[in-house]
């Protein structure tokens, strides 16, 4: 009987990450899934990356995960958001042609070497508290020291469209209805999320004349730092707008829509609501942009983004159709509300793994996310944990101050998700520094000694880095002094002070042409790697300014926390805090400090009970 | 991590007043303000600020680390305990890069996390911490006025409306945002900055009415300002005699007017001279009327030029009431006469002055919120620009919160996107 490493449940995209990256680790891996061909889907908007989600991508990217490469082969419509605000808060986005992403990652994922498993797991093996593997429905076990599982909206997933509830884990496909059942004979809580999603629309039947449109960028921003330029041919997307009428024929049916008409207790988020949620919520509001994109280059489906509903089908399609360029549009699909389970982050470690039993991990929905970014990265960092439970390989640190991936890994595990969670560049106090630019600059280095990044990455971007220095280096040995600068174009107050490369740079209005100038052996470098310089540049004094909030944000996290530390112990400690720091299980002194109702008084106590357990060991 | 200090004393005038500073760099930084003894020894020392101006002359004492309250290196330095000489010592420590005031219980702290507390004092060490805060709860609600509290959680929720339509501008540039709300952005800023700075401006105020005004009676050589003195009195505190130049010191008299603590202050006559000592009474003068409250001129008659120029504010008054008469303000300093419209007069322009209303008190509030206000120039700046550096400006914004943390508490992000998402429509 063969005995894995690690079996990934669930071939979404936390799944995909998961699988490959423990493969990259060469750890004996299995992908349990209901249904092989359906491995990297896009279960809703067929889009990757944008503000904060393409942060993420990036991430993934710099430690070898397959989305972006994924989204860069099949990307349709690229477009950097933010283009005309500043680097630190510019993101990546590209619409794919969902039958090509999926090919992708299926092509990527065929390279290695793991065993895929089609079936349905039904139950998890457990030995003494430790995960021994898990149940399938035809009765076969499949034995590991670790699982992570990645069950997406599948787990207990219900499909509803006005009155009509239908089990699923998406649309046309079966959901997974016993792990739930067998996980909570574990001694396992789930509370039930709610996400949707919009009709889909025959994009024959639009009347595109009428509508704007959005084309992609002329200078794309690909997602994956390994690529050069998109490989199939850029679409536009059209634009159009909810009106009085739409509203109207909502408003007298909401009692019809499953959210509204009380059918589904799940929370939705605050954003991504549903077009019912955004008329409640701002009855002033005239109209509702929509973004019509297409699905892919040979199909006609179009994807409505912003019209996401559970109103039944016929009114689907009286809502629609009273929107301009849509009067005469067919629905291929209509839209729906799904709700599912999902356990409250709360409690995992930093690798995601739980409390319920060791070697468990959990990743992507199941945590309460949303987006496929959110759990991709998840995805990775679950294997990460299993690579260093099962082989000891070096950590890779995940923290607020050096990814988006530690923001949100830190956001789950301190503060748990009672909605579910999404990923914005606002989250990250340390947002100028946690640029897009530089995932690759924070992570790859990591990677590799850790061993999730493969030579030809880290050559690629050793060299990258190569270029990068020598080009830093030009710039601190420039000095210009503002009469100089003028020549050049730059006007500087005559201060009589002279200015390296990097000073000039960031000033507003200064180009990387106008240093180039300057200096002929700047202008040699790439331009790739002028424009990073020229970024770093513009941050540098916020850096600098903040590095000290890191320094006391280390200082913090530094303290530790044992896993299994007994909080009981601790004098000075009330019960309910007692209740609620083991509940919680901060990783750290400073984990803890966020957790609500922590008060100042309880945390040194916490650190006395430390120290004094450290004394006591010591003796 | 910062080296911190504090006065280890109770605060007010006392004899000898000791300041400790902890830390790794300590002696680094004791360093540069005299030169310290060897440790275990209490040495004299003059202890001078970087223009090499002498602080005090005082009694120094160095910890080795491991070997003090902290465990870090320490350093105390026993002054004489005058407000003046410990608020001088306390801001020129301050200056020090990597050096801060200690918060309530940090000493402590670093003591417990060095190590340096046994075991029996670890179980008894939560009712420590619980007594010092205590104390110093206590001490800030005698102080503190009940707005100041509501007046910060005013200025954070405004600020946190601004981040939040910066934020929104950032996360959401594809959703239908409001072109124009940058203009909101301004005004929440410039009207949370002129409120902190109105409240800075009061506490100064607010310190004073602890610490006490100033007033300085300034004028030409016995022109009576002693006896003026004299008689705000009721007894005879400076020497008055008929020779010119006869009050060489600023004589000073305290005294409660109406609730206010105010100190008068005789000023030596200002006149040109050549007496060495007569000149030195005459620079300290300048110095004291130049940092009163009020300024009293007495003059023979209004068209007086003296040589020291009057300003708006300042109160002209004629002297010798009693031997002539004269139109306007006059007083006689032999009789008591106009001697209590002076006083209503000083008392009115001190009122005025003074808003019992909310305001700083500590100096940790006043630098928290000066940093804060500072953050909030910046923000307007770019605020200005075009294009608009829309991170940057947030970013500041997230500055100017943080300051204010530390005076009133923690700023949640959770509550920024629930602002952000109750505004907008947002989201696909």
């Amino acid at each position: 009987m063969k005995h894995f490493d690690v079996v990934v449940v669930g071939g979404g995209h936390a799944g995909c990450e998961a699988i490959h990256a423990a493969c990259r680790y060469g750890l004996r891996a299995a992908l349990v899934t209901l249904d092989k061909s359906k491995t990297g889907s896009m279960s809703c908007n067929p889009a990757i990356g944008g503000l904060g989600k393409g942060h993420l991508v990036r991430e993934i990217d710099a430690l070898d995960g397959i989305m972006g490469r994924a989204a860069d082969v099949s990307g349709i419509q690229f477009r950097l958001l933010n283009r005309s605000k500043g680097p630190a808060v510019q993101g990546p986005r590209t619409q794919s042609d969902r039958e090509l992403y999926l090919q992708a990652v299926q092509k990527i994922l065929a390279k290695e070497n793991f065993t895929e498993i089609e079936g349905e797991v039904t139950g998890l093996l457990s030995r003494d508290g430790c995960i021994d593997g898990v149940m399938l429905s035809d009765g076969t076990s499949v034995h590991s020291y670790t699982v992570i599982l990645t069950a997406g909206t599948f787990m207990r997933g219900v499909i509803h469209i006005g009155d009509k509830r239908v089990s699923a884990g998406r649309m046309g496909e079966a959901a997974a209805d016993h792990l739930s059942n067998q996980m909570e004979q574990l001694g396992a809580t789930f509370g039930r999320l709610k996400t949707g999603t919009p009709p889909r629309l025959n994009g024959n039947t639009i009347n595109w004349e009428v509508l704007e449109s959005q084309p992609a960028d002329d200078d794309p921003v690909m997602l994956s730092f390994l690529s050069q330029s998109p490989s199939v041919k850029q679409v536009s997307c059209g634009i159009t707008h909810t009106n009085q009428n739409t509203h109207e024929i909502i408003q007298e049916n909401l009692g019809k829509s499953a959210m509204y008409g009380g059918h589904i207790a799940g929370v939705g988020p605050r954003y991504c609501p549903s077009i019912e949620d955004k008329i409640i919520r701002f009855p002033d509001k005239q109209s509702h942009q929509i973004f019509l994109e297409p699905e892919g280059l040979t199909t006609n489906s179009i994807y409505p983004n912003g019209i996401s509903t559970s109103l039944p089908e016929t009114l689907q399609y009286q809502y629609v159709r009273s929107i301009v360029g849509l009067q005469n549009v067919e629905i291929l699909q209509p839209g729906y509300a799904i709700e599912y389970d999902f356990m409250n982050p709360m409690g995992l470690t930093r690798d995601l793994e739980t409390n319920l039993l060791d070697g468990l991990f959990l990743a992507g929905q199941i945590n309460g996310t949303t987006g496929y970014e959110e759990a991709a990265a998840q995805g990775l960092v679950a294997a990460i944990g299993v690579a260093k439970k099962i082989k000891g390989v070096p950590n890779i640190k995940f923290d607020r101050s050096s990814s988006y991936i530690g923001v949100m890994i830190d956001d789950l595990t301190s503060r748990g998700a009672s909605e579910p969670y999404r990923m914005f560049t606002s989250r990250a106090e340390f947002r100028l520094k946690l640029r897009a630019d530089n995932a690759d600059q924070r992570l790859t280095e990591q990677g590799w000694l850790s061993g999730c990044v493969s030579a030809v990455r880290y050559r690629a971007y050793s060299k990258k880095m190569e270029r990068l220095v020598a080009c830093k280096l030009v710039l601190s040995s420039m000095s210009v002094s503002p009469n100089e600068a003028r020549s050049a174009g730059i006007d500087l107050g005559l201060d009589g002070r002279r200015r390296n490369g990097h000073e000039l740079l960031a000033i507003p209005g200064v180009s990387v042409e106008h240093v180039a100038d300057l200096e002929p052996s700047f202008s040699k470098s790439s331009k790739a790697t002028k424009k990073q310089a020229a970024c770093e540049a513009v941050y540098i004094t916020y850096i600098e300014r903040q590095r000290r909030d890191v320094e006391a944000l280390a200082k913090d996290l530094g303290v530790e926390i044992p896993k299994n530390f007994n909080y009981s112990i601790v004098s000075g400690l009330s019960s309910e805090m007692i209740s609620k720091l083991s509940a919680a299980r901060p990783h750290s002194l400073g984990a803890a400090k966020n957790i609500e109702g922590v008060t100042p008084a309880a945390l040194t106590a916490v650190l006395l009970g430390l120290k004094s357990l450290e004394l006591k060991k010591a003796i | 991590m910062d080296a911190i200090f504090a006065q280890a004393t109770a605060s007010g005038r006392a004899g000898v007043s000791i300041i400790r500073l902890s830390g790794h760099q300590a002696f680094d930084i004791a360093s540069k303000l005299c030169n310290i003894p060897t440790c275990g020894r209490l040495a004299l020392r003059s202890i001078k600020d970087p223009n090499g101006d002498l602080i005090d002359r005082a009694l120094v004492l160095c910890f080795d680390h491991g070997a003090s309250f902290t465990g870090e290196r320490v350093v105390e330095f026993h002054v004489h305990g005058g407000l003046a000489t410990v608020s001088k010592l306390l801001a020129e420590l301050s200056k020090s890069d990597g050096c801060r005031l200690a918060l309530p219980g940090e000493f402590t702290r670093r003591a417990l996390e060095n190590g340096n507390l046994d075991l029996n004092q670890v179980e008894a060490l939560s009712d420590l911490i619980e007594a010092e805060t205590e104390l110093q709860r206590k001490q800030a609600m005698q102080v503190l006025d009940g707005h100041f509290s509501e007046a910060g959680r005013i200025w954070k929720e405004k600020l946190l409306r601004a981040v939040a339509l910066l934020e929104a501008s950032i996360d959401f540039s594809d959703d239908e945002i409001p072109a124009d709300l940058h203009i909101e952005v301004r005004s929440i800023v410039e009207a949370t900055a002129s409120s902190i700075m109105a409240v800075l401006e009061r506490s100064v105020m607010a310190s004073k009415i602890r610490q006490g005004f100033t007033v300085a009676i300034i004028g030409a050589p016995n022109v009576g300002k002693s006896t003026l003195l004299n008689s705000i009195a009721g007894r005879d505190v400076a020497i008055t005699s008929d020779i010119a130049g006869t009050t060489r010191d600023v004589i000073e008299v305290r005294i409660d007017l109406n609730g206010l603590p105010v100190t008068f202050m005789d000023t030596a006559g200002l006149r040109e001279t050549d007496d060495y000592i007569e000149k030195l009474g005459i620079s300290m003068s300048y110095k004291r009327s130049e940092a009163a409250d009020v300024r009293v001129f007495l003059v023979d008659s209004e068209e007086d030029e003296l040589l020291i120029s009057k300003e708006p504010g300042d109160i002209v008054v004629q002297s010798k009431a009693d031997t002539r008469d004269v139109s306007g303000l006059a007083v006689s300093g032999k009789t008591g006469k106009g001697v209590s419209n002076l006083l209503k007069l000083v008392s009115k322009k001190l009122s005025s002055e003074t808003m019992l209303d909310v305001a700083a008190i500590r100096e940790r509030q006043v630098d928290g919120l000066k940093a804060a206000n500072d953050c909030l120039s910046k923000t307007k700046v770019f605020l200005t620009q075009d294009p608009l550096p829309y991170e940057l400006a947030s970013q500041e914004l997230y500055f100017a919160c943080t300051q204010l943390d530390f005076v009133f508490g923690k700023i949640d992000i959770e509550s920024i996107l629930d602002e952000i998402f109750s505004s907008f429509c947002l989201g696909k």
